[in-house]
């Protein structure tokens, strides 16, 4: 049975193998981040859930960070925002949130830029902005950006795929 | 949050002994739990992680037609699961017109099922409530009522159940298959979780230790796939509970509903198969006026619990409109909006 | 004077274009540090116990309980509590809100904070905020504006007129050939910002540093030299970039001083972060409002008379009155008038400014009265608007110092399409059958002017230094003032060192109504011309420039040149002027500040009109707001990318001030009971599919040197009046309490 004295919690951070000692299984993935591993980038909006200012990517999905305990994910691999850029060349949904003003005062801003990561990779809203507005809409902005949000994840997404066709020919 | 001990389950006979204890609770994606555990509504003093367990994140087509929908399955892969979605297409409507994104990435079916209220008093501990403690009382009762349910209430409790995946599943007679100390048993959704009665504080029924390993979905449910909808009104377009929804799947034969089935959500402390609508469904042929027979049938029992009356007139609405896209057939793409009033005209034409 | 640096303005070429944010790449990296990003060595974690009661006293702390919670370093409650210099409940002027600083065991409202844990991780601290188990000796509050007889206020809002009348009212709604009166309610709003009140604080004797949001460094400043007896001077308040602010952060809260008591009390940095449920109650909200109003008009469909008296709510213990009537003072010509307030006190946190204060929630009843009025006049709404055009400022009759809300109706009906409406309710359909509603809004925001400084500097390598204690709350401070003070010094973006966010840097005033990039950008904009004076004094006495003997007025800065007007030929750079002076750098101040004069001849404000349609299903009732188009006319337009999303965050608040915010009390506890994002709905990107933003040319030679308007708070007014203007054309059904609900639409 697993039961777990020292708490160890083995997780890749943005490529970064971590090995973490835990003193306390109630340390949540975004607390971990924040507060442990001084990736402040990830966002607390709310803790709940309720807002998706903590959005990071575990083993590429888009998920809440606030609401996963940290002890749970041992062997995951996360991607939060201070993991996307490569250097000072920004991945093309940053690119594109600057382009488009997606963002005011920024603070919601690495949770909206995951999940639209999140939302091109799942790949179900296509060039649809009603179906990106739905698929962003668990990320509140309280600035109002919501339309420079959606216009960068479109723009961002089309870009994407004309790179790979790129690529591929 | 409390200070809890934290055991990680590698099989489920471990689980399940782990779990018996008391205050211990089942931890899988942690979306509801630690949300309450962050509100203090609930501090249990085990947490039986069971999110390594193998094998119950998959989707089986049993031999039969049916399928197996194991605990672990994330919303978010069952819902755009192609060959699930296809049988049971007002499941996968359901689950996509819940939560965010994000939270279906994250959130279980297991413990979809097993979400608690979203009543307000339920989640404030300063606010009496008999499902937190029982014999409490129940402070919602004279409080602020606009959302409380308007079937099965008790005065103990007139909370509602917040999931929209239950009440599209209850429609289509889903099974819940539990592992236990004396091996596994199956219930039928409609009889897993309870009503409140004078003990909310048991909301199914499950006993100490009782883990969901999975749900099953009957092959005769495929058989509504053509026109099966669910839809959910709301307080905003998207990303909020449900004030009150509906699942409705039909067989048709020219015109004519051979079978009707219909479920309502936001109206009861557990997702509402409307038995006696199917009654007056059953061989008729179909029309607005037959819809609104069908909904008055649904409603007949149905009471405010407060400052909620309109739920009523709005759930029977939502009935004769639910039924009507579900006549009007399957879409053949999800719509960009799932289960919402503004879901575009030409998604609900038929596939 | 104002003219000759309205002329330098204009040669620049950094204002008026649409640049991209300046800190964008921080932003969109994880890179830009807010307040709770601060992590300095030994720092603990602290957090609030709030009160579950509204009125009352606690009785008991279980300080053992969580003192005995492995981590928990110190409990924090009367008891311990390090003594202020000042009482925390004086109240020297209006804009010194009373605090809640655990001086005595009182509650008077609901998510008081009444301890605070400090502990090593931030886990332990609020499990032991949980285990204080308070007690409580619990009195009946007070909630609801029926609880008490209205008092008449002293002033409303800030310093506001509480009553303010033209003409006889009675006499002109006697008059009239037709007459409307209703009452409209509005709720109390809660400002939610997307980043939590947080403060990192650190003593270092008597010297104190905090990172903490603020909309008002200075001020915040000087409330923690008075509170804790030290000289300003040795506090530094960092704060580079707000996580949106509202109004929320723009005076220092209770818990944010609470966090500098923790880390006095236990010698350590200490962090303190409000958890989101702790929001609805000790940083302020807008204060839920009863409108009456009383409208006539003669037969022709002008208006004799416009009576609005709003009820609104104070907390127990403080005055802030919201100003919802004020804004009936300057839109419509009526020859009649009358804006008065009452009051009463409730057992709530003390309401604040929040984005539009009075003049949000005074708009969304205003403009459904106007609506109204023009239907009972068979009027269109928007012509019956163009009818009553105020020409001078209805309550001063001063002319306005520029006022293009005509082309505001024009150019927004014409995008909109308005001259397709069909004027009955019920009349407009979508092709699946949904409901189609248009309403219209007129928006208006007052152009105020504050009080800030800046310094400029030109250093010898040609390079220009501006230096001013901004804010950036999300408007674009640290983009749209560096573009005004790069034309200032006539140099180039990337030539500017532009510095903010600091109370270490001339006093920038306050981000707030809409005025800092007015006020702080007439400070940058002085500064620079004072230098460049300086500057130009240099080479204009030196008979070795080429620009000898041209003279002050005779030249202009540009790309690190002064050039000469009459000839630009004639030129020297900024490096060369200063190298032959021998000066490493020159520097100068300058200050923004309102033109009393200017202020005293005429009305200043900015103007909108917005268009709203709106989709309603017959059946459900469920409301989506499917376009917006807003015309506004504010000034100069600094940035345009940036004041078209200032107008966007402006509208989609009036949307939601029309469907969505709610602060639900249970009336028998003074509890907030959704004091969540997952039930205080703000709107989500599915619920904001269209909207746009037209920026209409406005010169205002008045308003101040720069020509600026603010631009932050107009899209909400107009905004939420035009949407619910839009579900009554809908529909059929007037909802007269907001937020409209599908509940208020079943009939």
């Amino acid at each position: 049975m697993g039961q777990h004295d020292s708490l160890t919690v083995s997780l890749r951070v943005n490529g970064e193998p971590h090995d973490i000692a835990l003193d306390d299984p109630r340390v949540t993935l975004l607390d971990l981040l924040r507060e442990r591993l001084g990736l402040t980038g990830s966002k607390k909006g709310c803790d709940r859930g309720q807002c998706g200012a903590c959005t990071v990517l575990v083993d590429g999905r888009r998920v809440n960070s606030c609401l996963s305990l940290a002890i749970s994910l041992d062997g995951s691999e996360i991607t939060t925002i201070e993991g996307l850029a490569q250097g000072d060349t920004l991945h093309p949904v940053q690119a594109a949130f600057i382009a488009h003003d997606g963002f005011q005062c920024g603070f919601c801003t690495p949770g909206q830029i995951m999940s639209a990561v999140g939302l091109i990779r799942e790949g179900h809203a296509g060039d649809d902005p009603e179906r990106v507005r739905e698929a962003m809409s668990g990320n509140l902005c309280r600035c109002g950006a919501y339309i420079g949000i959606t216009e960068a994840v479109l723009d961002a997404q089309a870009r994407m795929a004309s790179d790979r066709q790129g690529e591929a020919a | 949050m409390n200070r809890f001990d934290y055991v990680r389950a590698q099989t489920v006979a471990e689980a399940v002994s782990a779990a018996s204890e008391p205050g211990a609770a089942y931890l899988a994606a942690g979306t509801n739990l630690l949300d309450l555990m962050k509100g203090g509504v609930t501090r249990p003093n085990r947490l039986v992680d069971v999110t390594h367990l193998p094998d119950l994140d998959r989707i089986e087509r049993l031999p039969d037609g049916g399928f197996r929908v194991g605990a672990l399955v994330r919303n978010s892969d069952l819902a755009y699961d192609p060959t699930f979605a296809k049988a049971y297409p007002s499941v996968a409507e359901a689950l996509l017109s819940g939560a965010s994104a994000q939270l279906r990435n994250a959130a279980t079916v297991a413990g979809n099922l097993m979400q608690r209220t979203r009543c307000p008093y339920f989640y404030d501990p300063a606010s009496a409530c008999n499902k937190r403690e029982p014999g409490a009382g129940c402070e919602a009762r004279g409080g602020e009522t606009r959302l409380h349910a308007i079937l099965g209430w008790s005065e103990h409790c007139i909370a509602t159940h917040p999931s929209d995946f239950c009440v599209s599943l209850v429609a289509l007679d889903a099974e819940v298959e539990i592992a236990g100390h004396e091996g596994t048993r199956k219930v039928s959704l409609d009889a897993f979780h309870r009503l409140p009665g004078d003990a909310p504080q048991h909301e199914s029924v499950l006993t100490p230790g009782e883990l969901i390993v999975a749900l099953h979905l009957p092959a005769a449910s495929a058989a509504f796939a053509d026109h099966s909808r669910y839809m959910k009104i709301r307080d905003r377009t998207s990303y909020a509970f449900a004030v009150v929804s509906a699942a409705a799947s039909l067989r048709l034969d020219h015109g004519r509903i051979v079978e009707g089935r219909l479920a309502l959500g936001g109206v009861a402390l557990k997702p509402w198969r409307a038995r006696e609508a199917e009654v007056v469904l059953a061989g008729a042929e179909i029309s607005e006026t037959l819809f609104r027979q069908a909904a008055d049938a649904a409603l007949v029992a149905a009471k405010p619990s407060g400052d909620n009356a309109f739920k009523i007139e709005l759930a029977r609405r939502l009935i004769v409109r639910t039924l009507a896209r579900a006549a009007a057939g399957t879409p053949a793409r999800m719509p960009a909006l799932p289960a919402s009033a503004f879901a575009s005209e030409k998604d609900t034409l038929h596939a | 004077m104002p003219d000759i640096a309205y002329e330098q303005a204009r040669h620049g070429s950094s204002i008026g274009q649409p640049l991209t944010r300046r800190d964008g790449f921080l932003k969109v990296t994880g890179g830009a540090t807010f307040a709770a990003d601060n992590r300095p060595e030994g720092m603990l974690h602290a957090v609030l116990a709030v009160s579950r009661i509204a009125k009352g006293r606690v009785a008991h702390l279980d300080v053992a309980a969580a003192e005995a919670h492995p981590g928990v370093v110190a409990v924090m409650t009367p008891q311990n509590a390090p003594k202020l210099a000042a009482d925390p409940d004086a109240k020297n002027d209006p804009f010194t809100f009373r605090l809640d600083l655990l001086q005595n065991d009182r509650v008077r409202y609901a998510h008081q904070p009444i301890a605070v844990v400090i502990a090593e991780t931030l886990e332990a601290a609020t499990e032991g905020a949980e285990l204080l188990a308070p007690r409580y000796e619990t009195e009946a509050p007070r909630i609801g504006l029926d609880t008490a007889e209205p008092h008449k206020p002293q002033a409303v809002g800030a310093g506001d007129k509480t009553a303010a009348t033209k003409g006889d009212i009675e006499a002109g709604l006697a008059g009239a050939a037709r007459r409307i009166e209703a009452v409209y309610e509005t709720p109390a709003q809660y400002h939610n910002a997307m980043e939590p009140h947080a403060i990192v604080a650190q003593w270092d004797g008597d010297r104190l540093t905090v990172d903490t949001p603020s909309q008002g460094m200075t001020m915040a400043t000087m409330r923690l030299a008075g509170l804790f007896g030290i000289d300003p001077k040795n506090i530094l308040v960092r704060s580079p970039f707000l996580g949106g602010g509202f109004g929320s952060k723009g005076f220092l809260s209770g818990p944010q001083v609470l966090g500098v008591m923790a880390a006095k009390l236990v010698d350590r940095p200490v962090k303190l972060v409000l958890r989101r449920e702790q929001m609805f109650g000790p940083v302020g909200h807008r204060a839920e409002t009863r409108q009456t109003l009383r409208l006539g008009a003669d037969g022709s469909g002008a208006l004799t008379a416009l009576d609005h008296h709003t009820l609104t709510a104070t907390s127990s213990h403080d005055d802030f009155y919201e100003p919802a009537s004020a804004l009936s003072r300057y839109l419509y010509a009526a020859p009649t008038l009358s804006t008065t307030h009452s009051g009463v006190r409730v057992d709530t946190g003390t309401p604040l400014f929040m984005r539009a204060p009075g003049e949000a929630s005074g708009s969304a009843a205003l403009e459904a009265a106007i609506d109204e009025m023009a239907e009972a006049c068979g009027v269109d709404p928007l012509v019956f608007r163009q009818m009553n055009y105020a020409e001078a400022e209805p309550i001063s009759d001063r002319p306005f110092s520029s006022k293009a809300l005509r082309e505001c109706y024009e150019q927004g009906a014409a995008r909109f399409g308005w001259e397709r409406r069909s004027a009955a309710p019920r009349s407009m359909r979508d092709e699946a059958g949904r409901l189609i509603g248009w309403g219209v809004g007129t928006a208006l925001f007052p152009a105020l002017m504050m009080q800030a400084e800046a310094r400029a500097e030109i250093r010898a390598d040609g390079s220009g230094v501006v230096a001013i204690g901004a804010h950036d709350m999300g408007q674009g401070a640290w983009t749209a003032l560096a573009q005004i003070a790069a034309d200032g010094l006539g140099l180039d973006l990337d030539q500017l060192d532009f510095r903010s966010g600091s109370s270490d840097l001339p006093n920038g005033g306050i981000a707030g109504g809409s005025a800092h990039t007015a006020t702080a950008g007439s400070a940058i904009h002085a500064a620079a011309a004072a230098v460049l004076a300086q500057l130009s004094d240099l080479a204009t006495n030196d008979e070795n420039s080429p620009l000898f003997g041209a003279g002050n007025a005779g030249v202009y800065a540009s790309k690190g040149r002064l050039i000469r007007r009459d000839d630009e030929s004639r030129s020297e750079s900024f490096t060369d002027i200063l190298a032959r002076a021998g000066r490493a750098s020159i520097s100068a101040s300058g200050k923004g500040a309102p033109d009393p004069a200017a202020r005293e001849s005429y009305a200043m404000h900015a103007h909108g009109a917005v268009f709203a349609e709106v989709s309603v299903d017959p059946d459900l009732g469920q409301i989506r707001v499917t376009r917006l188009v807003g015309a506004f006319a504010a000034g100069r337009v600094v940035n345009p990318r940036l004041v078209t999303s200032q107008y966007y965050g402006g509208m989609i608040w009036g949307v939601s001030f029309a469907l969505h915010e709610n602060a639900v009390v249970d009336p028998r506890t003074g509890r907030v009971m959704n004091p969540n994002l997952g039930e205080y709905h703000v709107p989500v990107n599915a619920d904001v599919p269209s909207i746009e933003a037209i920026l209409v040319e406005e010169n205002d030679p008045h308003v101040n040197p720069l020509g600026i308007k603010g631009v932050g708070e107009i899209g909400i007014t107009g905004t939420a009046g035009a949407i619910a203007n839009a579900v009554y054309h809908a529909t059929g059904v007037r909802v007269r309490k907001m937020p409209i609900t599908l509940d208020k639409l079943l009939g």
